[in-house]
């Protein structure tokens, strides 16, 4: 038995879920409460469960981070929206230095319960600082697990298993995706939240991805598949740690292998993923593996953002590329 | 020089007891303490200041990489802990040495990090809620602030049950002030208000950089300026740095709300053993604060109160036995074993923790004999 429902909706409905479930959830965050969210993924949550559980903070990321921990610290459970991606950074210090690191600075006396929720991505024409994509620092820092789901059903449970981790939690949300539907089945998540997947099977090439970019990877095997290209397709799901054991696997499988991500590609998530499939299906591979990514720009004005993010076409491009070797 | 009508002192340079405006209503706090209570005091301050001679003679000899010397600020700091129940949280920046020991903190634990053998590693519930050193400046007020919302959360101050209603201290230092999170600590404090108080001691040097670089405003004004009710103290009196922070403390867990108290000390030491501060700073200055140093003037207070010699004798012994123990120990710490990189940067399993440590034991492995 599956619902229909958004993305946005179906976060809403596993925080609320995580709230019901255990008193020591929290939430908190900028214009959280009676606003919803400036995405309204915590709608209605405060009138639910009132301004001691749903908390609105003052405007200020590192101070969100700061407080979040010494919550933690006291027995609580902390989910922290952050309102944009590019608005992460007044909270990197916080974040990197303190929360990934506090667990081990305890000798394992202390667990960091938090779950900081971001944002990310473009696709949505928005303003300076409101459309990129960030996860690879924080996938850089020991300490932290780095989550992002692509679907409704996936958004659902996989924000509840972030707030039950003992560890750390940087949850990515594919903003083009909050409004789009799909299924989502409550009854039971069906795989662990740090696993990869395969969302399509194939033969010839494999593509991974992660968030928003899942969506496209599978337009493009539609596309591939017309013109007689059987293309898998993985989404990646857990960026920190990572899930190899599926895309080593689909390489050993197809011999191609192309990452794609918003990001840009240097020193990436991405570039990590091709790494290590090069180290684990080096006699299998039967082309480098290929990387398209967000250039090395800053993140361009909306009308340029088209020409900055992959597209159907480059992915294409890339499957070309690496059928010719 | 810094102090003004507004500084709360209760005890002079001299060693005698000062009856001011600003120092009338705490009073009370300090005429109801015993002789032995009082005794407790100097004891905590001279054995401490043995214990930072020890370990800077440490480091000198090369046991240690480095010393934060605490030497000049041992009335602020025990006179403000011994304000805190058992039942209060206190978060030190990385110079409360003897506050660590005060809460129950082997003092070989605080010289293992200097040592190079860990970042913490005791468990502030285990050690009377005294949490680790925070090398970041500033960073700590806000994991205060958030401990004391969630007292605020759980009803863990402000029921009127003396025994059990419990608050927030937080240590930090001139320099921090400048920092981001410690005004952004000061607006959670004061938007949630928080059962806290923020103890600054200002030590009047941030390594080599002055305090009049960091504010032009006395920094007590800083917390006033957020809505936080504050107070300049003497940090060199130990009585007004215990009855301030007494009587801030009460205010905080009774369910007032935030306070910020701003101690006056000085720093007569390096800011660590890796500086030298003959490069930026004043003998002037120095001499200025040896005059007012808190050990000197409490021992009059006590002589005058007829303490005796024997006791003054039996805190220097407890001091010397205390160098020779750490001295003794240091040496004798394990590094810890390798593997144990591994163990702690994660609560719940991690693959790449086991594959990790898995490597590098079979890289080991590969220097024994046979392989």
């Amino acid at each position: 038995m599956t619902e229909t429902m958004t993305m946005a909706k179906a976060l809403n409905e596993g925080l609320r879920a995580a709230l019901s479930s255990d008193s020591k959830v929290l939430l908190m965050g900028e214009d959280i409460g009676p606003l919803g969210g400036v995405f309204r993924v915590t709608e209605g949550l405060q009138a639910e469960f009132g301004d001691k559980r749903v908390i609105d903070t003052p405007l200020a990321e590192s101070g969100i981070v700061g407080t979040a921990i010494g919550l933690a610290m006291s027995g609580f459970r902390p989910v922290c929206e952050i309102q944009f991606d590019g608005f992460i950074f007044p909270g990197f210090d916080q974040i990197t230095s303190q929360l990934a690191k506090l667990t081990a600075r305890h000798e394992g006396t202390l667990q960091m319960p938090v779950v900081i929720r971001v944002p990310y991505g473009g696709h949505i024409g928005a303003v300076e600082h409101h459309q990129e994509s960030p996860e690879a620092y924080f996938a850089h820092t020991a300490g932290l697990r780095l989550l992002s789901p692509a679907t409704p059903h996936d958004a659902y449970w996989m924000i509840q298993e972030a707030i039950t981790s003992n560890d750390p939690v940087m949850f990515f949300e594919p903003k083009s995706r909050y409004w789009q539907k799909g299924e989502v089945d409550r009854e039971s998540a069906g795989i662990a939240a740090h696993s990869s997947r395969v969302v399509r099977d194939g033969t010839e090439v494999t593509l991974v991805g992660h968030g928003a970019i899942v969506s496209m990877l599978l337009q493009a095997a539609v596309v591939a598949a017309e013109e007689g290209t059987s293309i898998e397709v993985i989404d990646l799901r857990s960026l920190s740690p990572i899930d190899y054991d599926p895309i080593v696997a689909s390489a050993q499988k197809t011999g191609r292998v192309v990452v794609v991500q918003e990001a840009p590609g240097n020193v990436s998530v991405g570039s990590e993923v091709a790494a290590t499939v090069a180290e684990r299906a080096f006699y299998s591979l039967e082309a480098p593996v290929l990387r398209v990514s967000g250039y090395d720009l800053p993140f361009p004005p909306a009308k340029l953002e088209s020409v900055y993010l992959p597209s159907v076409d480059r992915i294409l491009d890339a499957v070309d590329r690496a059928l010719a070797y | 020089m810094p102090y003004t009508a507004a500084t709360v002192q209760l005890l002079s340079p001299e060693g005698k007891l000062v009856h001011s405006d600003a120092s009338e209503q705490f009073i009370p706090y300090v005429d109801k303490l015993s002789d032995d209570a009082l005794q407790e005091f100097h004891r905590h301050m001279v054995v401490m200041r043995r214990f930072d001679i020890e370990a800077a003679n440490l480091q000198r000899q090369g046991q240690l990489a480095l010393w934060v010397p605490s030497h000049g600020q041992e009335a602020a700091q025990v006179g403000s802990a011994l304000a805190a129940k058992p039942q209060d949280h206190l978060f030190p920046s990385y110079r409360e040495h003897v506050i660590a020991l005060m809460r129950g903190v082997d003092p070989i634990t605080i010289l293992s990090m200097f040592r190079g053998l860990s970042h913490g590693g005791w468990d502030p519930k285990d050690h009377s809620n005294f949490h680790l050193y925070t090398l970041v400046i500033g960073s700590q007020t806000l994991h205060a602030t958030g401990y004391a919302m969630g007292m605020n959360l759980e009803g863990r101050s402000g029921t009127g049950n003396p025994d059990t209603d419990a608050a927030v201290m937080v240590y930090f230092g001139d320099g921090s002030t400048s920092q981001g999170d410690v005004s952004e600590a000061m607006v959670f404090a004061a938007s949630y208000q928080t059962p806290q108080v923020f103890f600054l001691q200002n030590n009047h040097w941030a390594i080599s950089v002055p305090v009049s670089r960091q504010s032009r405003t006395p920094l007590y004004l800083r917390g006033e300026g957020f809505g936080i009710p504050s107070v300049q103290i003497d940090g060199n009196d130990v009585l007004a740095s215990f009855a301030v922070s007494q009587a801030n403390l009460d205010a905080a867990r009774s369910g007032e709300g935030p306070r910020f108290i701003e101690a006056l000390t000085y720093r007569m030491g390096a800011h660590t053993t890796s500086d030298d501060p003959s490069k930026y700073r004043d003998n002037s200055e120095l001499e200025f604060w040896a005059q007012r140093d808190p050990i000197t003037r409490f021992e009059t207070y006590l002589r005058g109160r007829g303490a005796s010699d024997d006791f003054f004798a039996e805190i220097a012994t407890e001091g010397d036995d205390l160098a020779a123990d750490i001295r003794k120990r240091i040496t004798e710490l394990p590094v810890p074993a390798s593997s144990t990189l591994f163990d702690h940067v994660y609560s719940d399993p991690h693959p790449v923790m086991d594959a990790q440590r898995q490597a590098l034991a079979d890289f080991e492995a590969s220097f024994e004999e046979g392989n």
